[in-house]
């Protein structure tokens, strides 16, 4: 696809509208700027993922619902939660390969006049920065570079995994949000355990283990020296940032360490101000590394 | 010291994963169900059970049982082959899959560990043994497309912080669409003060 132009029906899902608005709100700034369209798709409903666990039937139904009220637009779909994109590329891809399942989830869709053709595709935006917009094109918007700063990455599972579903980012060795980071001059930092699991899945069944994920996950962000942690995922980010005090007191440390969304380190190094990005709506104190970022000489 | 963890990791996983009958179990044979293993395999995501030569790839990479003395996904697979049906599906531990996908992508025999994991959920979901989290979720969904109640204040901060209006499921197309799924059944027992219940933290 060319650079210029590029448009999408923006699927939002559930996680972000309910507890993460600074993802949305970084996101559409940088994308516009991007020159990227969002089409807003009103009729859209769960992506299906978390009721998985019920029945895969239902995510599949819910999932396929989703795709096709986006061909009736004929837009490909551009998600900013991974799990979303992930779910949805799934069925995608399942349904295009197996007739006789289409033909079932299709007979349950056309009771509300439905149909799932299989024409269009779906992109995590980390996926749509990479191979439509291009890293050329977002270094050239770069304004600021943040020149010193050093983070760490963490992509999220559902990003990569299963393999075989997602394609287009290796798993053992994510390299696509590290791209996209160096792209604004910052220096991403390697730590021990970048592809580990946040923990959000389980954190309303077992909240002890969750939070002890995420406790490892921050020391060892720390050991590596960054100043931040950059995640890409509304869930990865709920669980490090608005989650990172409970782990905190249950565990009786300090971390100390802001979690930012890429949308929002894309943003500030673009020149554009902190309170365009959302950063008033992070729990932990992000003050630190934004003086770190203003400092950064605006090129002009 | 924080490396330590993954050098005990071998340790830990023999500590957790002997399968040991109960009483019960070894008094009756009938509750093991040796054709419980065909059942599985019919279940959408539980095709490569029989695959499964218990390496243990799954339990060594999996995130939760390091930090779980419950959940092992090697004992999942293990108890499923061999038929315990009840030891699996009445389990707390089947819950705790994270559904981050590793095992299924390091299983050396292609097991799609997680996927059996999902289907043995799927089973027991079929027969009422559902955590009431789900439950609050199925219901948000049924009710609204979503598996959150957006509250008022955020629509409201929405409008503040110049964001495009939420989008609105059409919930009668969507009802429709899932009439023949008999999803209700999942709800039975849903919790009355669905605030009491944590869906997320």
């Amino acid at each position: 696809m060319g650079v210029a132009g590029a448009k999408y029906t923006i699927y939002l899902g559930c996680a972000i509208p309910y507890r993460v608005s600074s993802y949305e709100l970084s996101a559409r700034k940088v994308l516009n700027r991007l020159g990227v369209e969002l089409i807003e798709m009103p009729e859209f409903n769960c992506c299906g993922l978390p009721l998985e666990s019920l029945s895969h039937k239902l995510t599949l139904l819910l999932s396929a619902r989703n795709l096709a009220i986006a061909e009736q637009v004929g837009l490909n779909i551009l998600t900013l939660c991974p799990g979303c994109a992930g779910t949805l590329k799934k069925t995608n891809k399942v349904l295009k390969e197996d007739k006789v399942l289409r033909e079932e989830i299709n007979r349950h869709l056309s009771k509300a006049g439905l149909e799932f053709k299989g024409s269009i595709e779906v992109k995590h935006i980390s996926q749509a920065l990479i191979e439509d917009i291009g890293l050329d094109r977002i270094k050239k918007a770069i304004l600021r570079p943040l020149k010193g700063l050093r983070v760490a990455e963490h992509s999220g599972c559902h990003l990569s995994r299963p393999r075989k579903h997602i394609g287009f980012e290796d798993p053992e060795n994510p390299k696509v949000l590290k791209m996209l980071i160096e792209a604004t001059g910052a220096k991403c930092v390697e730590y021990l355990g970048e592809t580990e699991c946040c923990g959000s899945t389980i954190a309303a069944i077992d909240d002890k283990i969750s939070l002890s994920l995420v406790r490892e996950k921050l020391l060892h962000v720390r050991e590596a020296n960054a100043e931040a942690l950059i995640t890409i995922c509304p869930a990865c980010h709920i669980m490090y940032d608005a989650n990172q005090m409970r782990a905190e007191r249950m565990f009786g440390e300090k971390y100390g360490i802001p979690v930012l969304h890429y949308t929002q380190l894309l943003g500030l190094a673009m020149g554009m101000q902190p309170n365009e990005l959302g950063f008033d709506e992070l729990r932990v104190n992000p003050s630190k590394i934004l003086e770190r970022a203003l400092e950064a000489k605006q090129r002009t | 010291m924080l490396h330590e963890k993954y050098t005990n990791k071998d340790a830990i996983m023999e500590e957790g994963e002997g399968i040991i009958l109960s009483g019960s179990e070894k008094a009756s044979p009938s509750r093991v169900n040796p054709k419980f293993k065909y059942e599985v395999l019919r279940v959408p995501g539980g095709e490569s059970l029989i695959h499964c030569f218990q390496c243990g790839t799954c339990t060594s990479d999996c995130p939760v049982a390091r930090f779980s003395d419950k959940y092992r996904p090697r004992s999942i697979i293990r108890m499923a082959q061999l038929g315990l049906k009840d030891r699996v599906l009445d389990s707390d531990f089947l819950w705790l899959c994270a559904s981050c996908f590793t095992c299924t992508d390091r299983c050396p025999q292609g097991v799609e560990v997680a996927s059996v994991i999902r289907a043995l959920k799927n089973m027991a979901a079929m027969e009422g043994r559902i955590p009431q989290a789900f439950k609050i979720l199925l219901g948000n969904l049924i009710k609204t497309g979503y598996i959150y109640e957006i509250p008022e204040s955020r629509i409201k901060r929405r409008e503040t912080l110049q964001l495009p209006p939420l989008p609105k499921t059409n919930v009668e197309s969507l009802t429709k669409s899932l009439q023949n799924l008999d999803i209700k059944r999942f709800l039975e027992g849903l919790p009355q003060k669905s605030s009491e219940v944590r869906v997320w933290v």
